[in-house]
């Protein structure tokens, strides 16, 4: 067994598993559409207004649904001691990591991917500047939110109360790529300023806590 | 040692209660802001004081973390050297020098830059093993009570002086604030884990948290700062006689942290000495009854 090939069945395996249950993706869905239909009710805003609030609104609405998911992704694992089988297997612990985090990466991106004309039609949203940029942002910002929230997710693993722990470790950390993808997504909503200095921003999160997760999970799942 | 604790103690008191005199009665009034300003002879001494322990439990965590492996023990005991030298090169470099932010000095960079290696191999001369942990706890624990200082008495004096309470864009505010957030949700860790190695999880997050201050810093690089800039080693003025005022402020809250660590510190390693003296106990008395439950003798 190659390091990719311990990844792709990890990720294989959850994908199937995900694709019969539907158990994280329907309760992610859910949870979004009603932070979606509470917010449009709460604040009714006129379009001009929408555009400046609506960025924050989608990715709050996206980070509370990611932890969702997140919670799920080890918990499945402790049922029958599997990850203590992990442990013990010869195969690379990164591998394991990689595989959770891509799953969780696919998983929010399709939540994401549905949610987002849902937000358009709520919130009358129509992008005045360079539209393309929204990609970038949605898919470095979904990595940072998942690539930590992954790590931490097995970090609290064995805590008390681990749903609430998982939230309390990674909205502090979080905080930076946050700001990247709300500022980023109203700057492109708003055209206002350009959205550059936040890709980049959201690209160096990304590389420095990948690294930092892949150097140190090693240590978290051995942590006993 | 332990009598070094009771003269630290009225040293301490002793130095606290001149620099409180000091910084009501002898401080001139500034000219502006007028008497308000005299708290920062409590918001500046705290926040160096904290940022100071954060920095102790981020190179305690690293060095718990390398201790873990011989092989990552070797190459980080490199790395921090090279960091160190490196480092305090590069600030004098002229391309370097151009890119530091306006009012920073290239030696006080460097000799910040220095004082990594420094700390580390004092930290790790001073604390072997275990006890790396409990100065990590330690030190975070003490950090967010000086943080909180530094959060409460920041408003306070922003509220007359700027008219606000809070100014959300500000650099120096929200990375401070981040900091606290941070270091709250390491100490809820090290009170939920359940695990025996709470120690690594901790160290790891200490780890990621200290990778997420610049980034903050540099994320709100773009807003126009409202806070001061830094009165040492920064573009930022100030009369020496308030300075004078303010360092002997710095060193009374110094001593004050550095007491509250010393006894902070005894109580952890009681604590965990009381722990490995029940837990030897429990092991001998298990021992000595039969080991399985289903062989005992019905009585």
């Amino acid at each position: 067994m190659t390091y990719w090939s311990v990844t792709f069945a990890t990720l294989k395996k959850d994908i199937r598993l995900e694709w019969r249950s539907k158990d994280a993706l329907n309760s992610m869905l859910f949870f979004s559409l009603l932070v979606v239909v509470i917010f449009a009710f709460a604040f009714d805003p006129l379009a001009e207004e929408s555009r400046h609030i609506a960025g924050g609104l989608i990715w709050v609405a996206f980070l509370f649904a990611a932890v969702v998911a997140l919670n799920q992704t080890w918990a499945r694992e402790l049922r029958n001691q599997v990850l203590d089988a992990y442990r013990v297997s010869p195969a690379p612990a990164n591998a394991l990591f990689l595989a959770k985090a891509l799953g969780n990466f696919i998983f929010v991106s399709v939540l994401e991917a549905l949610m987002a004309p849902l937000f358009v039609v709520f919130y009358n949203l129509h992008v005045l500047g360079p539209a393309w940029q929204l990609i970038p942002i949605a898919i470095l910002g979904t990595w940072a939110l998942v690539v930590n929230g992954t790590f931490f997710a097995a970090m609290s693993l064995r805590t008390r109360s681990r749903e609430i722990m998982l939230p309390l470790l990674l909205f502090p950390i979080s905080i930076p790529a946050v700001l990247g993808m709300v500022a980023g997504t109203t700057a492109v909503l708003t055209g206002d300023n350009p959205a550059h200095f936040y890709i980049v921003l959201l690209l160096t999160y990304d590389v420095v806590f990948t690294t930092a997760c892949l150097a140190l999970f090693e240590t978290v799942l051995h942590a006993e | 040692m332990k009598r070094l604790f009771p003269i630290l103690s009225v040293v301490t008191a002793i130095l606290l209660a001149y620099a409180l005199y000091q910084a009501l009665v002898i401080a001139p009034t500034d000219a502006q802001q007028g008497d308000v300003y005299r708290i920062i002879y409590y918001h500046v001494p705290s926040a160096w004081t904290a940022f100071l322990l954060f920095f102790i439990n981020f190179i305690a965590s690293v060095q718990y973390l390398a201790n873990a492996k011989p092989s990552s023990r070797t190459a980080a005991k490199w790395i921090v050297l090279a960091i160190g030298i490196v480092g305090a090169i590069a600030c004098f470099l002229p391309q370097v020098q151009q890119r530091l932010p306006a009012g920073m000095r290239p030696n006080a960079v460097a000799t910040t830059v220095l004082a990594i290696p420094a700390f580390y191999f004092l930290i790790g001369k001073c604390f072997p093993g275990e006890r790396l942990d409990v100065l990590a706890v330690t030190s975070a624990e003490v950090g967010v009570v000086f943080c909180t200082i530094v959060l409460v008495t920041g408003p306070i004096w922003a509220r007359p002086v700027w008219g606000i309470w809070w100014a959300p864009g500000d650099i120096r505010l929200t990375s401070t604030l981040v900091l606290w957030l941070i270091y709250v949700s390491y100490l809820v860790l090290r009170r939920f884990s359940t695990s025996a190695q709470t120690q690594m999880l901790a160290a790891a997050l200490a780890v990621f948290g200290a990778l997420d201050v610049p980034l903050v810093y540099f994320s709100i690089w773009f807003f126009r700062t409202q806070h001061p800039q830094p009165v040492i080693g920064g573009g930022g003025s100030m009369d020496p006689r308030m300075l004078h005022v303010l360092l002997i402020n710095w060193l009374a809250f110094l001593c004050f942290a550095f007491l509250v660590c010393w006894s902070r510190y005894r109580l952890e390693l009681l604590h965990r000495e009381v722990e490995e003296a029940h837990a030897m106990e429990s092991l001998a008395g298990a021992t000595a009854r039969p080991s399985h439950p289903l062989n005992r003798s019905p009585q």
